[in-house]
């Protein structure tokens, strides 16, 4: 059994015990549905102020503290992408074709979850001066960021898009009444909507069975694999990147944990910091 | 009363049809829209709201502008309003009827609109923005039919509807302070963010409400033979020009504030919409036209409503114009400018441009021909009931 694996399962166990993420695994065993299907209220993060004083206890201390159980988040380097400059493109497929995300050729019906961008897109607020070329030209993967904080999930005026107890913003497509707000509250522009049909930008003898398609109308975006990391596995993005270690996925709680340690061990950045989102997803430069 | 808006004459009626087709246009365009989806408009993932949420934002000011007149003649028992006020409480209901049908055309999954009740999430600024925008819209609804039930009977109307008349005040002020919350409490999206754009709102609502009520005065006198006096106009002139030049005070704010301090995030979406932003050598300003077209016609506006032999010429028709030139002024620079811009650049600094649809356009003036309708019929209604007093 390899490390990461094992990693994962000790996550799992931890997460049974405390009842949090791993009552949610059995009632999705149990019923069969998928996490995204699920009318997860009783998931959802209910004690926002406590999470606010979590948040600033955190910020006394130096460091940002989740309340309790598992906060997933990730960690993109870029020294990989940049050895290895087709791995780009092979993250961003497997993470569409897991997520039947569809490729509309017409730039105003796009949807993407996960996707390669300049460096001055993905870092606003750092300076560009000076800066090696290799750095500068090399694209960088974006994706929802999972705050601990985040925006979107206030302004969703249905509860259709939420965090859940593990850290993980998700959303539910069948609650969602396609109003966009959460769109114009992600400073990170992370998310996308169905303007049409998605099934006609997807190519149906591909299908992913084990995800659902989405109708048109209502608002989508990446979710950290919550299907699968309900069961245990890695998202599949980081699955594609193999043993590359270009993508870190595990729970920023645990201090024992790989992210944990490579974020210890390497100077890391967030995408704007400065408002206090505080972003699960981390990036070696 | 109802049966008073089923008697006119030629003019009403080729009027009313006139809307009413345009208001088919529009439903036979919603149902293309509904059955392909938000796709047959001009927005993007980039730009996601466009020229509906634009014209509720912009309809919400129209709809809170009627307390100035409310508010001087309830409170501070200003007679000369007798006969205004009523055209300003009928154009809230017909503006805030329209501002619902906005955002029901923008929702992506209409039929789940009620999800809003159902799992109401007191954390959305869209939460409240429902509860005051139909609050208002009953508090109207409620004081116009009663006040002027209770006239067209030579009553007083009863005490206990003041108590609604007064209420109606603050939730006035809150419609419009709320939905420039949905604006100015995003993080990231710099033009918004902003603690100026609720006063600024109301600025521009206290402003552009009145004006287009002294132009459907000036228009009523003429074809329905229903004067509101010259003093009563007279006062709302002077109310249209504080308010007018305190919005354009507080959008010259925003621009001290931006190119002073010099932030690029705080200057960005100024320069796009005035002066066009470059962006990897091409330089976009397709909203500059609409934008500078504001400042001429504020500045034409203000002129016309302060020069006495302008504004007091014998006919009024430059009172009108004038009058006319501060809305539209105020429409470009709220009804186009303000939402449209406030996504340009995108969270990346891409910039991409938005150019609405035609099946989108149609639905716009569809809209704004459903306001006009039901703007004619309530009026009909009020002063065909003010005929009848005085004869």
């Amino acid at each position: 059994m390899d490390k990461k694996r094992r990693d994962f399962l000790k996550i799992a166990g931890a997460s049974t015990l405390a009842g949090l993420g791993g009552t949610a695994v059995v009632d999705r065993l149990v019923s069969g549905t998928s996490p995204v299907q699920s009318k997860a209220t009783k998931e959802v993060d209910s004690g926002h102020g406590g999470g606010h004083e979590a948040a600033a206890q955190g910020h006394a201390a130096g460091v940002e503290v989740a309340k309790s159980g598992n906060r997933f988040g990730m960690i993109v380097d870029l020294r990989k992408f940049k050895e290895n400059p087709a791995l780009g493109d092979i993250v961003v497929e497997a993470c569409h074709g897991t997520h039947n995300v569809p490729d509309f050729s017409e730039k105003k019906d796009e949807i993407k979850w996960t996707w390669l961008t300049g460096y001055g897109g993905a870092f606003t607020e750092h300076s560009r001066l000076y800066k090696d070329q290799l750095t500068l030209d090399n694209d960088v993967l974006v994706m929802c960021n999972h705050c601990d904080n985040p925006p979107c999930v206030r302004a969703c005026p249905t509860k259709a898009t939420f965090k859940n107890k593990d850290g993980i913003v998700a959303m539910d497509y069948h609650r969602c009444i396609g109003c966009r707000f959460c769109m114009a509250a992600c400073p990170y522009g992370m998310r996308s909507f169905n303007w049409r049909d998605p099934r006609a930008g997807l190519d149906m003898n591909k299908l992913n069975n084990e995800f659902p398609t989405r109708m048109r109308g209502v608002v989508e975006k990446c979710n950290f694999c919550a299907e699968r990391v309900g069961l245990g596995k890695q998202p599949a993005c980081v699955e594609a990147c193999g043993d590359s270690k270009a993508l870190i996925f595990g729970n920023l709680n645990d201090p024992e944990s790989e992210i944990r340690k490579v974020l210890k061990a390497n100077y890391t950045v967030q995408r704007k910091p400065s408002l206090g989102t505080h972003p699960s997803v981390f990036y070696i430069v | 009363m109802f049966e008073k808006a089923l008697k006119g004459n030629n003019y009403y009626w080729v009027w009313l049809a006139f809307l009413g087709a345009l208001m088919s246009i529009a439903a036979f365009c919603y149902v293309r829209q509904f059955n392909y989806g938000l796709g047959l408009t001009g927005m993007s993932r980039d730009v996601s709201w466009g020229l509906y949420i634009s014209q509720f934002t912009f309809l919400v000011g129209v709809a809170a502008g009627g307390v100035m007149l409310v508010l001087p003649y309830y409170v501070h028992n200003y007679k000369v309003f007798g006969r205004i006020t009523i055209l300003g409480e009928f154009l809230a209901i017909s503006a805030l009827l329209m501002c619902l049908t906005f955002i029901v055309a923008d929702l992506g999954q209409p039929l789940r609109m009620l999800n809003v009740i159902f799992y109401a999430q007191p954390r959305s600024m869209l939460f409240y923005d429902m509860i005051v925008l139909n609050g208002y819209l009953f508090l109207n609804i409620l004081c116009g039919w009663v006040i002027l039930t209770a006239e067209r009977n030579g009553e007083h109307p009863p005490k206990w509807i003041y108590f609604f008349v007064y209420l109606s005040i603050p939730f006035a002020v809150s419609i419009h302070t709320v939905t420039a919350m949905l604006y100015c409490g995003l993080p990231g999206r710099h033009f918004w963010l902003s603690a100026i754009v609720a006063p600024r709102f109301l600025a521009s609502a206290f402003a552009a409400g009145p004006a287009l009520i002294v132009v459907i005065a000036l228009i009523l006198r003429r074809v329905a033979n229903y004067d509101v006096g010259k003093e009563a106009l007279n006062k709302m002139v002077t109310i249209i020009i504080y308010a007018a030049i305190i919005n354009v005070f507080f959008v010259g704010l925003e621009f001290f504030v931006g190119y002073y301090s010099d932030i690029p995030g705080h200057k960005h979406t100024l320069q796009y919409l005035f002066f066009g932003l470059e962006h990897h050598g091409h330089m976009y300003n397709n909203l500059v036209p609409y934008m500078w077209g504001f400042v001429v016609l504020f500045i034409i506006g203000i002129t016309l409503l302060s020069v006495p032999y302008t504004r007091n010429n014998k006919n009024d028709i430059w009172l009108g114009i004038g009058c006319a030139s501060i809305f539209i002024s105020f429409w470009l620079d709220k009804g186009v400018g303000f939402v449209l811009g406030g996504f340009v650049p995108t969270p990346l600094e891409e910039i991409v441009e938005y150019y609405p649809n035609v099946n989108e356009i149609f639905i716009t003036i569809g809209v704004w021909a459903m306001g006009a309708f039901i703007l004619t019929v309530l009026y009909k209604i009020a002063i065909d009931v003010e005929h009848e007093i005085e004869a």
